[in-house]
């Protein structure tokens, strides 16, 4: 592990010049792609052919964003090499995340999180709350954790209330979380708190790889270019993300979060609950029994209280004075409409009494009027009855319950991770950067988890890793934020971006099909300009990638980016629809067990059969319409090797819904 | 950490943690602000003047009384807080929430 001076020496001296040979191809590529895409725009749109060519443009636009966007992350890959030591006095707390997963499996990670070598307590995070667990777990010596009284009736937050709920038992100066599948080597913590010495330091992410995947990878489960070149270079740009998993964070980091979400929170809710004051307020003001004189006042009385308020807020006073003070204003308002009420009660009973009418219930009370007195503490429950007389007390009274500190929506008043979306990680780590903390991304392999082992699993949480993205992308846009350095923001707007693929898809599926079935052009011509522009770009992104992936499997993520463009974009539409409209995201839920052996899961890669099937016939018809229609041999032959290439990408989802299940070498002799 | 404990008049209670408020010693101040508030006592002040570092799961304590202190219809305040609680409460932005009183009398009036 720990070379020779000269060795690290050596090993410094590759690094950069690796660093340079990248930079260089980065330019090139850059330079490249841009004058392909000027030329695109200024001199070769088909302006007949709009309805694809103006499409097309646009896609090619979407991919060289995409490509520059990579190419900065490029631009400052970080390899860290050895950690630093870690501190001998820190105290750390191994958070297990589970829902649903089977006990066995989880029990084996807990088994290895005991095993982890530095000082530390380990906790099962157990959301499933289950009885089987809880007794395994104890008798293991393995803390357990689940949700309280406090979460009843409340919005769970998925993981991240629960990694919440966790982080209000325990205190550990750090944490180590993991799902349930992964599991930790002894050195995990050793590799990775030194780098806690820099008390700026909130983060610390490890890869994610798994270990029942064969070497072919069907489902693309490995992401040896996210957890590698792309984490180095988000890295290099202070930006590295937090990945939910296999990460060690700070906890005075994650407290510091929950407590300035907390007041950003509190604010929010405060200013728009009166806001809504002053509408409640003025359709009270229409009803009938506002006519009354004393409800008149006691609701001028509750306005003028919501005016002051809101002039204290802008004022910039403390929102718990501001609050306190509005709810005593409304109580005694409040209290003023009930004791009036109760007067006019009185003088109804005694009237009712004088007169000798019997009014059935109310005739006890009219024998002794004096039991008709109430206290002031009478006086207060009545005031916070349900059965209050008045419509418009009412309305005055959820007012007074909304303009508050503690808020009562919520389990807990202070969250530390985020939940603004279904992947807490990426908005975490968001808003960590926003307030300054650094992270660090790690490059050694120092858990091994397992990965869904069938199509549907598969793409369910694909979907959900996009909706998540694409939800904070809505939600918290990374170049709106404050706080962060512009180099940080792209390198959150470069992951979001990709997640914009589908559309981009789409097109490159369509624009072959359209030429070799109708004959219709979306560019000028295939001409020597185009070829001269387009093709050293191709091969320097290329060689961009060969260089940074240096002998990765990148080829499988480069075809489940376009071959899951279904996914995309049903990510993007419904992730809109949660965040701009409030509708729910509607998962579907994920399948448990493998499915049946020898049954291919064809009706989840629907749309992709459709198009590889077009694709298929658009070639066949193209090459008939060379001969029978006269259609252009170089057009005719670009889209034909268009469409191969976009068959030899498709291809994968169909191994993929014939893929059951990883069986290890040794089992398979 | 210490935490003390005075009761100046009816329905109102000084509690004084002294010492370092960190991740460790908040649960103790929860306990004692919920005991107090569950005996009828809930104007609570929070006397910081021998309080002598405050971390974020401090303030997550001085939240969570402060919801129970409301819940049972009172108030909690912060008084005689020294500068690197102050420090602390800019930082996080949580003196937009509580307002440091200047002495304890000051709270409870």
């Amino acid at each position: 592990m720990t070379g020779t001076r000269a060795e690290i020496r050596r090993l410094a001296a590759a690094r950069a010049r690796r660093l340079v040979v990248v930079r260089v191809l980065v330019v090139l590529v850059a330079l490249t792609g841009l004058n392909y895409l000027v030329w695109r725009w200024t001199s070769s749109v088909s302006w007949p052919a709009w309805w694809i060519a103006v499409p097309l443009v646009l896609a090619e636009t979407y991919s060289l964003v995409d490509t520059l966007l990579f190419g900065a992350t490029m631009w400052r890959i970080k390899d860290r090499g050895n950690p630093p030591t870690a501190p001998r006095d820190a105290t750390v707390d191994v958070f297990i995340t589970t829902y649903d997963e089977p006990v066995e499996l989880v029990m084996r990670t807990a088994r290895a999180a005991l095993d982890i070598r530095y000082p530390h307590r380990t906790w099962l995070l157990d959301d499933g709350a289950r009885p089987e667990l809880r007794a395994q777990a104890e008798a293991a010596d393995v803390g357990y954790l689940t949700r309280g009284a406090d979460w009843q009736d409340h919005e769970r937050h998925a993981k991240a209330g629960n990694l919440n709920n966790a982080l209000g038992a325990t205190d550990g100066d750090f944490i180590l979380v993991l799902d349930a599948d992964q599991v930790p080597a002894p050195t995990i913590l050793d590799r990775t708190l030194g780098y806690f010495t820099d008390p700026q330091v909130a983060l610390v992410q490890t890869p994610q790889l798994f270990s029942n995947v064969p070497h072919a990878d069907p489902l693309g489960s490995q992401a040896p270019l996210f957890y590698g070149p792309i984490q180095q270079g988000k890295d290099g740009w202070g930006a590295a993300f937090f990945c939910g998993s296999n990460a060690v964070l700070r906890r005075e980091a994650l407290m510091q979060l929950g407590i300035v979400g907390y007041v950003r929170e509190v604010d929010r809710s405060v200013r728009s609950a009166l806001r809504a004051a002053d509408r409640v307020l003025a359709r009270a003001g229409r009803t009938p029994e506002a006519r009354r004189p004393e409800v008149a006042a006691a609701l001028a009385d509750v306005r003028e209280a919501v005016r002051a308020a809101q002039g204290q807020l802008t004022q910039g006073e403390p929102l718990a004075d501001v609050t306190y003070a509005f709810q005593r204003r409304v109580d005694a308002a409040a209290r003023g409409m009930v004791s009036q009420d109760v007067d006019r009660l009185r003088a109804d009973l005694l009237e009712v009494a004088r007169l000798g009418i019997d009014v059935g219930d109310a005739a006890e009370p009219a024998d002794e009027p004096a039991d008709v007195v109430l206290d002031d503490a009478a006086l207060d429950r009545l005031a916070h009855r349900d059965w209050s007389p008045l419509g418009a007390l009412e309305s005055v009274r959820t007012l007074v319950r909304a303009v508050d500190i503690d808020r009562s929506d919520e389990a807990q008043p202070v969250m530390p991770m985020a939940t603004i979306s279904v992947t807490e990680d990426m908005a975490t780590s968001m808003r960590l950067h926003g307030l300054g903390w650094r992270s660090v991304y790690h490059h050694e392999t120092l858990a091994l988890g397992l990965a869904p082992e069938d199509l549907g699993t598969m793409l369910t949480q694909r979907l959900r890793w996009a909706q998540g993205t694409m939800q904070v992308f809505l939600r918290e846009n990374p170049l709106l934020q404050r706080g962060m350095r512009l180099g940080q923001r792209l390198m959150y707007v470069a992951t979001m971006w990709s997640y914009l693929s589908g559309f981009a898809a789409v097109v490159y599926l369509a624009a072959p099909v359209v030429f070799l079935c109708f004959g219709v052009l979306p560019v000028t011509a295939f001409s020597v300009d185009f070829f001269a522009r387009l093709v050293p770009f191709l091969l320097l992104n290329q060689l961009l990638f060969l260089v940074v992936g240096r002998g990765l499997a990148t080829w499988r993520g480069e075809q489940y980016s376009l071959a899951l463009f279904p996914v995309w974009i049903r990510a993007c539409v419904t992730a809109f629809a949660n965040v701009v409209l409030g509708r729910p995201l509607g998962f579907t839920v994920t399948p448990k067990t493998r499915p049946a052996p020898g049954r291919p899961q064809w009706h989840r890669i629907r749309p992709q059969l459709v198009a590889l099937a077009v694709l298929v016939l658009a070639a066949v018809v193209g090459t008939v319409r060379l001969f029978v229609a006269d259609a252009a041999p170089v057009g005719t032959a670009v889209n034909v090797a268009w469409v191969g290439y976009d068959l030899a990408v498709m291809s994968v989802v169909i191994t993929a819904a014939r893929y059951r299940g990883h069986v290890p070498q040794e089992e398979a002799v | 950490m210490d935490v003390e404990v005075e009761y100046p008049h009816e329905g109102a209670v000084v509690v004084r943690p002294a010492g370092r408020l960190n991740m460790v010693a908040a649960p103790a101040l929860r306990e004692v602000v919920d005991r107090v508030v569950a005996e009828g006592r809930t104007h609570v002040v929070l006397d910081l003047g021998a309080t002598t570092f405050v971390d974020s799961s401090g303030l997550g304590a001085l939240i969570a009384g402060l919801k129970t202190a409301r819940a049972a219809g009172g108030d909690l305040r912060v008084a005689a807080v020294p500068a690197q609680v102050l420090a602390v409460l800019s930082l996080t932005n949580l003196d937009r929430v509580l307002r440091p009183y200047p002495t304890v009398a000051d709270a409870l009036a």
